[in-house]
């Protein structure tokens, strides 16, 4: 691979977004793992997300600069995906598992104690913009079901009992 | 944060775990197993290196010969275990290579998704070493220059422990440059995904890599001929991968022996089980163990709880009865009785389970996790939940189960693009077979003119 020179022009989306120079490494980094540049854009969608919680419009245009592809193609994969949210979410996330396993061992009872904590139903965030709540699929944890997920960690099984003090350890 | 809340995170927090002691796992019964920990802590490298580790490269680069791996393979019949149980060693004689043809890609599909399935992250979290061995035998065997872990995203804990284990493989020499003096280079990348179902289709996980879309791709030309950029690439399951150590070590005779007179598929399997058990859990056990040792196993269904049906290896594998306990599960049986083995994952449907509702519950995830490349899966399953949704609310229309019938039949095998609808066409067409009057008491409507809205756009 060729040495990146230092990157001095900054990179701007559209409205007057402005790409973090350590998120544009980053996704430079995640390049050059790849024959063309464009296998990273999953990526770097995920890298802005992590800054910022969800994908902003103009976020798109700018990772299509650092990856030298058009938008629309970032904003196909940026859609296409479950996990990238293309509006703001609270600042965690439950995705809470719907497949078959957990509808087997009350997968029901959990998402109702869900939404009546939270108070919000699928794809909604709570008003003090803490939680969002999604579905997923079977989050591999099966043994452990009906399981969930609150950012990057994984729980199950999980009773509706559970979930106050759960949620409480995400302020 | 209170102790307290921490410690009911950590209480709560899920673990990848077997249910067999150390004590039960021998190198020569369980290659795949064997070397896990009882305390469930990660076999990181040295620990690994101890215990064989790398054997199977060392021995495979001394001896040169990647057309005898493939040949050891393909005698060995390891099977795929991502769902499809095509044989390893076929599909890798099949990949190009050689002449003109560049260096390709070794995959390995962890994507780990199909509803009831929790195996691969077993063996990433606590053994990612083995993974490792498998794949770099793997490119060997293939010629592929680069390798990429497709993981899902979800799979936060696989990916950490993935990274470092490479890490501590390269600095070893397993990986990179000149593997071991051996002149020959390979190394991996984790590619973690950002969610979809369809991402595990071989050939949309090649489309997701690519940085696209994950819809599939027109087979033939197959990934061995023609995969990421244009290059010959093997896709292969993670526990596809971690069985080929142990053969190349101990041959394919050997293999063939692990599953004794139960079956002519050979090697041992990751099984398991979910649903309400008294002890849902995963085992490595011979090819051709039976449903009803695996449910022994996990103490039989919870409380009082009667076994009404299960299915075998995922949601895309079809139902199966109780009188269906005794059948080994390798791939030919479990297909002659109109189902699949799927992934080897059980899932258990009690008496009280309305099949109606679990069929909903399974549609409304394979509608929702269409690509929407081709029609009978993109609106015929949103159709298909609508049906479902009326029949579990007794409010059906004479003629739906018919309709029913007919939009299955439609998702079958070569109808479409991928094998994603034939998935979503199998539990339900033996969920009719066998359950047909828990149907037929959710109709109680004439059939109305037509149905105003036949294809509910973006309800699912
Ligand atoms: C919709 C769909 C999803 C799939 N998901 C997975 C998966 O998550 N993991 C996997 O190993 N195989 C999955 N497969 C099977 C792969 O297409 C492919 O057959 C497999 O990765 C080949 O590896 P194997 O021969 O080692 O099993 C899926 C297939 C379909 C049609
Ligand atoms: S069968 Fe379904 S998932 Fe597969 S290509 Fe067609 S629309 Fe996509
Ligand atoms: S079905 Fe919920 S974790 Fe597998």
């Amino acid at each position: 691979m060729m040495a990146t020179t230092p990157q001095t022009t900054r990179i701007i989306g559209s409205d007057g977004f402005e790409l973090h120079p350590a998120d544009e490494t980053a996704m430079r980094k995640e390049m050059a793992h790849y024959e063309q540049p464009q296998a990273a854009c999953i990526e770097a969608l995920k890298i802005v997300q992590r800054r910022y919680g969800w994908v902003p419009d103009g976020a798109i245009g700018a990772i299509a600069r650092v990856l030298g592809i058009g938008p629309a193609a970032v904003e196909g994969v940026a859609t296409f995906y479950s996990l990238i949210f293309r509006q703001p979410v609270g600042r965690h996330v439950v995705l809470v598992c719907d497949s078959s396993s957990c509808f087997l061992t009350g997968f029901d009872e959990l998402k109702q104690a869900l939404v009546s904590q939270l108070g919000i139903d699928y794809g909604q965030t709570t008003e003090d913009a803490r939680f969002t709540l999604l579905p997923v699929c079977c989050l591999g944890a099966c043994d452990g079901a009906p399981a969930l997920m609150i950012d990057d960690d994984t729980y199950g099984p999980v009773s509706p009992d559970d979930l106050p003090g759960l949620l409480e350890g995400y302020p | 944060m209170s102790q307290s809340v921490s410690s009911q995170r950590n209480s709560l927090r899920y673990r990848s775990r077997l249910l067999q002691p150390e004590a039960e796992r021998r190198p020569d019964t369980h290659p795949l197993t064997w070397r896990l920990r009882d305390d469930g802590e990660v076999v990181w490298l040295e620990e690994y290196l101890r215990k064989d580790g790398y054997q199977s490269v060392r021995k495979a680069l001394d001896e040169g010969d990647p057309q005898a791996i493939i040949a050891t393979m393909k005698e060995a019949n390891v099977r795929g275990r991502g769902g499809a149980g095509f044989s390893a060693g076929l599909k890798w004689s099949l990949t190009l290579q050689g002449g003109e043809m560049p260096r390709g890609y070794m995959i390995c599909n962890a994507d780990e998704m199909e509803p009831g399935t929790f195996k691969d992250r077993l063996l990433m979290e606590q053994q990612p070493h083995l993974l490792i061995e498998g794949m770099i035998l793997g490119a060997l065997a293939n010629n592929s220059f680069y390798g990429y872990v497709f993981l899902r995203g979800e799979y936060v804990e696989s990916a950490r422990v993935l990274n470092r284990a490479l890490e501590e493989a390269r600095k070893a020499g397993w990986l990179g440059a000149d593997i071991n003096g051996s002149g020959f280079d390979f190394d991996i990348a984790v590619h973690t995904g950002a969610g979809r179902y369809i991402c595990g289709e071989e050939t949309a996980l090649i489309n997701s890599l690519e940085g696209r879309r994950a819809n599939p791709r027109a087979k033939p030309p197959f990934p061995g001929q023609s995969g990421a950029w244009g290059k010959p690439s093997v896709v292969n399951n993670v526990e596809t991968l971690c069985n080929v150590p142990a053969v190349i070590l101990n041959g394919a005779d050997w293999y063939q022996a692990l599953s004794g007179d139960r079956t002519d598929d050979g090697g041992s399997k990751l099984y398991g089980i979910s649903g309400p058990v008294e002890k849902p859990g995963l085992w490595e056990l011979p090819m051709g163990t039976t449903g009803g040792e695996i449910l022994d196993r996990a103490g039989g269904m919870r409380g009082n709880r009667q076994l009404k049906a299960w299915l075998p290896g995922g949601a895309s594998t079809g139902f199966l009865l109780p009188e269906h306990l005794d059948l080994p599960l390798d791939f030919d049986t479990v297909g002659k009785e109109g189902s699949r083995l799927g992934t080897g994952l059980l899932a258990m449907a009690p008496q009280e389970q309305s099949m109606v509702a679990l069929m909903r519950n399974l549609e409304e995830f394979f509608a929702r996790e269409s690509c929407g490349w081709c029609t009978p899966c993109r609106d015929g399953l949103p159709w298909t939940v609508k049906l479902l949704r009326a029949l579990e609310l007794g409010q059906g229309e004479t003629g739906d189960i018919e309709l029913l019938d007919k939009l299955a039949a439609d998702c079958g095998p070569g109808l479409t693009f991928c094998a994603h609808a034939p998935g979503a066409a199998m539990p339900l067409q033996t969920a009719l077979k066998h359950f047909r009057h828990e149907f037929e008491q959710g109709v109680s409507k004439p059939r109305g003119k037509a149905h105003q809205d036949p294809i509910p756009v973006g309800e699912v």
